[in-house]
């Protein structure tokens, strides 16, 4: 069969292609083409494009090894600008008109690389050099060089462009594979009716049968599969994914796949599936040979050779050679064969070798050299010449050669079985792992599972699926199955093969450039145990993760080690199977839909405002400019405003957790360091919740609303975390208290009114409250009308003026929010924000749990440890207060702090050095934890944590923050009305 | 990804639940008699053991219920699942302290 002039190395005929479809591409900006169906690999191969990357390390010419996903060698760049992919395998890259790629890892081009310098000098770059060298004169001085050369491919900068999806998905049966295992399964299980999804990676399902020469029931295989396709999608229950890789098991059968969109509207989607019981028919994977110069473009699996032959009619080479150790590698013989295409040398390291298979060797004219291996390879940008010899060192054979194909056995793909914590047995005869022990749920049948021969493939998958459906319990007839009237060299058996020890340039791990050198060097500097040497020499780490080549490196480790293979092991399987996209992942959950959005309830109000909103879990204003201020020009506004005359701040988020019951009481005050049972009806208390521990988890004002009926207040982060806190004593342990918890957070809106005109700005609201001073004292409460809505009045006060909060049905915030700004504008009402509220209660030294209090803090070191100590009642944490560490003196307390010179700017985080003019290093006395300029005080103030701190007022301690340095003296932290006179008016 | 069968709800995805810790380690009824040792007895020491492990899960994002797990912290197999405050049919191993 003679080959087309434009594409020199595809026959005239043959092959599942569309010859009626011309596809144009770009490699390396050369112009070529190829066919509809074919991958970029057949399409190069086609072209006669031999050298299409440079490998990981040395920079050697590299070329296509494979016909599947397990690509070590020509990996390649695709597309560009935004929709550039680095690291493309050409040969599951499907061709399409337009089709842009690029080699990689090679400078200036893939043809001519200075690169390969370090093939060169290959004696200075062992495996693990980078541990031994770049020290003088520092690790920084190479590092720009080293992250320059490191890696294969481009990463891209910028957002990702692509939409990708994500379904969740539930099933009786996921098989994995739609080979002729899994489409056999398939089959047999689609008649009981259970929810089948069958998933496979390639384009068309048929695994195997798209190129092996087998026919079944008479006819080509191709036909049985497109029935079997077409049998499938007639029924409603089974559902066909191809493009889809089964990426990884998880923990109860949980399984992710991904699926590539081609003409969609997304990139990939990411499938969670729920099976009840998983099949894994994944085939196997043919593994290479060890020799010397094992890697040079021409030196292509066997199989390989095959599936480019009989699906895409290309062919690599002219002048043909195979070695091998098994008998399935002579079929590339008799394919090449049929197309008239002769092999020039068959070398087998087997003495013996079948008599049917010598038979036809001979008949077809082609040399058997048996009990011989490959000495040797040559050619420097590609296979040239190939030298054989025999097990005993005389030489066999010095020819020409092109193409060489080689087989070294299969390894049943068992990655995914192992993800399930499978267990896996070494099988001397296959010289393969094979799956052992299957964990509950799972099943494996055909190559994947060591099984031998097409129609025994057949039977024992029908077999399983029968299993199956009956475990799951939907038991079903099987159809017949198809029986094989012709197929290929079918055989388990794989010959050990003898290594030349003598030589160290022979290739375990073509991806990331491993050598037998490397596998010696491990070995000797004593990385024996399988999981070292796997991160010594980094064999099995690169991009295709050893897929070709892991079984070879582990029979290598125990030939260097003198331990059976089984006893060396293998490494750990993890997934994924095959890289998987990030942005598949994160699936439509990124941008505006990364986390939810909460709005105030009154938002609407706070706009027109013209609010500066931030997220602090809730959309928040933190300050309203008026037309051209300046952020801290309408802080110091806001905060002044309350002080002087009256401001309004939407609390809304405030946590609200209701809690009643004729226990209520008692609950309470299990959790709190304070009284609770003393509180009379109609009254607020601030109060402390802390962990067994003793440490302060949240803080807030409770309020007693009737004996049995409290309010709790918490922290807007806090709310779920301690209403959670709340269910779990009252369901695991209190399980004798009568209470019930409920979150009532988003129900009321709050809206806090402070200021020297509070009262009357809600006087003039209208209310059915007498909030006169002796009536209504701070911390007293009552539910009553205010503008006509119900609501529940609090005193409290966070800024340290007359302060209402007033919680109103969230429905009605707005109504509320506008008719105060109304009420108010009389008396100068200014609404205020985050910024302006924190500036406030820093002036009073009010504590912010989080801010001035961590993982540390306890009661006492807050100035509440009177409280704490008073209570005779046992409450959470109590316990723990006794311990000698939260009676050490040495431990941080809050204390107040202000520069010497007022016009010192601080900030949170610096910490406190002992004594003034002092530098590091020196030790820690603490640290600044809040810190604003006062608005109302018009100085700089902050708050802190000090060893001892009480003790310590009015000395001198200088604050270390990172380049600054300045001296500040300890005061008590209530800056502002220290007695508290405004707060009682 | 683990799916717990939620005595009330049905089989659900682990992250619809959250994880308690060790079952059946009760608060001690008296702390202030408790000495340190049994103190830090009941807030730091758990058992870790390689193989049946007893513990608690709350469906936090469903019906927000606590019920108790037996499971194999090797294989992630769920052996048993029993009500809060009911005890296992399954035997406690030897070595694990508990009280309630």
């Amino acid at each position: 069969m003679s080959r087309t002039r434009s594409q020199p190395c595809r026959l005239e005929s043959g092959g599942i292609i569309d010859r009626n479809k011309p596809c144009r591409f770009r490699f390396n900006g050369r112009e070529l083409a190829g066919y509809r169906g074919d991958t970029l690999a057949s399409a190069l191969i086609a072209n006669g494009v031999r050298i299409i990357g440079r490998s990981f390390k040395y920079h050697r010419p590299r070329g296509v090894f494979t016909a599947g996903e397990e690509e070590p060698c020509a990996l390649v760049e695709t597309g560009e600008g935004d929709a550039r992919t680095p690291t493309c395998r050409a040969p599951v890259t499907p061709l399409t008109e337009g089709l842009v790629a690029r080699s990689q890892n090679c400078w200036p081009s893939v043809d001519f690389d200075a690169g390969r310098i370090v093939d060169f000098t290959h004696a200075l770059w062992p495996a693990g050099f980078y541990n031994k060298t770049f020290k003088w004169p520092g690790w920084h001085s190479w590092e720009n060089l080293v992250r320059h050369s490191a890696g294969l491919g481009r990463p891209l900068h910028g957002p990702d462009p692509d939409h990708y999806e994500q379904v969740n998905a539930h099933c009786d049966l996921l098989i994995c594979g739609a080979g002729p295992a899994g489409l056999q399964a398939a089959r047999v299980a689609a008649r009981s009716g259970l929810r089948i999804i069958l998933a496979d990676q390639a384009d068309e399902f048929g695994g195997v049968l798209n190129y092996e020469q087998c026919r079944l029931n008479g006819a080509p295989a191709a036909g049985w599969v497109r029935e079997t396709i077409a049998e499938l999608e007639a029924c409603a229950n089974v559902f066909l994914l191809s493009k889809t890789t089964v990426s990884g098991i998880y923990d109860h059968n949980v399984t992710t796949l991904l699926q590539t969109g081609r003409g969609t509207g997304w990139r990939e989607c990411y499938w969670t599936v729920r099976p009840r019981h998983i099949l894994l028919t994944t085939g196997a994977i043919e593994q290479g040979l060890i020799f010397p110069n094992n890697d040079r473009p021409g030196i292509m699996l066997a199989g390989a050779i095959r599936h480019y032959l009989n699906r895409y009619a290309v062919v690599a080479g002219k002048n043909i050679m195979i070695a091998t150790n098994n008998d399935t590698a002579y079929q590339t013989v008799f394919d090449l064969a049929q197309n008239n295409i002769s092999v020039k040398t068959v070398v087998d390291c087997r003495e013996q070798v079948d008599e049917t298979l010598r038979q036809r060797l001979a008949d077809l004219g082609t040399r058997l050299l048996t009990g011989a291996r490959i000495r040797n390879t040559r050619g420097s940008r590609g296979l040239a010449s190939v030298q054989a010899e025999y097990l005993d060192g005389r030489e066999a054979a010095h020819e020409k050669c092109d193409l060489l194909g080689v087989s070294g056995g299969w390894t049943p793909r068992v990655h995914l079985l192992a993800h399930a914590r499978g267990s896996l047995r070494f099988d001397p005869v296959s010289q393969s792992f094979l799956p052992d022990r299957l964990p509950y749920g799972l099943s494996v049948a055909g190559a994947a599972n060591g099984t031998c021969g097409l129609q025994e493939t057949l039977a024992e998958t029908s077999r399983a699926s029968v299993t199956i459906c009956e475990a799951l319990g939907s038991a079903t007839e099987p159809p017949q199955s198809p029986v094989v009237t012709a197929t290929v060299v079918e055989s388990r058996t794989v010959c050990p093969t003898t290594l030349d020890t003598s030589r160290q340039r022979q290739w375990i791990d073509l991806a990331h450039d491993v050598t037998f050198g490397d596998a010696e060097l491990a070995v000797q500097e004593g990385f024996v145990p399988v999981e070292h040497f796997k991160r010594y020499t980094t064999t099995g780490m690169s991009v295709d993760q050893g897929k070709t080549g892991n079984l070879n490196a582990f029979i290598v480790l125990g030939a260097l080690t003198g331990k059976e293979t089984g006893d060396v092991g293998t490494t750990t399987f993890r997934p994924p199977y095959m890289p998987v996209t990030l942005g598949a992942i994160a699936g439509r959950n990124t941008g505006e839909f990364y986390a939810p959005r909460r709005y105030l309830p009154a938002h609407r109000v706070h706009e027109q405002l013209n609010a500066r909103m931030e997220d602090y879990g809730w959309q928040r204003p933190d300050y309203y400019p008026r037309k051209s201020e300046s952020a801290a020009e309408a802080i110091r506004r806001e905060a002044r405003a309350v002080r002087n005359q009256v401001g309004i701040f939407d609390n809304s988020p405030i946590g609200k957790l209701e809690v009643r019951g004729p226990d209520a009481a008692e609950f309470l005050n299990r959790l709190y360091i304070n009284n609770v049972h003393s509180l009379a009806t109609g009254r607020a208390r601030y109060g402390l919740m802390l962990n067994e521990n003793g440490i302060i988890i949240d803080d807030g004002v409770f309020i007693r609303m009737a004996e049995n009926h409290f309010l709790v207040n918490t922290t807007s982060a806090g709310v779920s975390r301690i209403g959670a806190l709340m269910e779990k004593w009252l369901q695991c342990e209190w399980t004798d208290l009568r209470v019930l918890v409920d979150d009532v957070t988003t129900q009321w809106a709050n809206f806090t009114i402070a200021g020297p005109h509070a009262r009357d700005v809600l006087v003039d609201l209208g209310t059915s409250l007498n909030l006169s001073a002796p009536t209504f004292p701070h911390m007293a409460a009552a539910t009553g009308t205010i503008a006509g809505l119900t609501a529940r009045l609090v005193r409290v006060s966070f800024s340290g003026e007359v302060s209402f909060e007033v919680n109103v049905s969230a429905g009605g915030a707005s109504t509320f929010l506008d008719a105060a700004l109304d009420a108010g504008a009389a008396y100068g009402i200014t609404p205020y924000g985050i910024e302006a509220l924190m500036a406030l209660r820093m002036e009073k030294g009010y504590l912010h749990v989080g801010s001035d209090t961590d993982g540390s803090s306890t009661p006492d070191d807050v100035g509440w440890g009177h409280v704490a100590r008073a209570k005779d009642a046992d409450y959470i944490g109590r316990r723990s207060l006794f311990r000698p560490g939260n009676l050490d003196r040495n431990r941080k307390q809050f204390v107040g702090l202000e520069p010497l010179d007022p016009g010192q700017p601080i900030r949170p985080g610096g910490h406190l050095l002992a004594g003034a003019d002092r530098s590091p290093p020196a030790e820690t006395d603490g640290w600044i934890t809040s810190a604003c300029l006062s608005p109302n005080l018009d100085r700089h103030i902050a708050l802190g944590v000090l060893r001892d701190g009480r003790k310590r007022t009015g000395e001198i301690l200088t604050v270390c923050d990172e380049k600054l340095s300045y001296p500040v003296r300890v005061v008590s932290p209530v800056f502002y009305d220290p007695q508290g006179e405004k707060l009682n008016g | 990804m683990l799916r717990i069968e939620c005595p009330f709800c049905g089989l659900r995805d682990q992250s619809e639940f959250s994880f308690g810790g060790e079952s059946h380690r009760l608060r001690p009824q008296n702390p202030d008699q408790a000495n340190d040792a049994e103190w830090a007895g009941y807030l730091f020491y758990r058992v870790n053991p390689k193989g049946l492990h007893f513990e608690r899960w709350v469906h936090q994002f469903g019906c927000r219920q606590w019920f108790n797990v037996v499971r194999d912290t090797v294989t992630h197999e769920i052996i048993e699942i029993y009500r809060m405050g009911e005890q296992p049919e399954t035997a406690f191993p030897e070595n694990g302290a508990h009280e309630g």
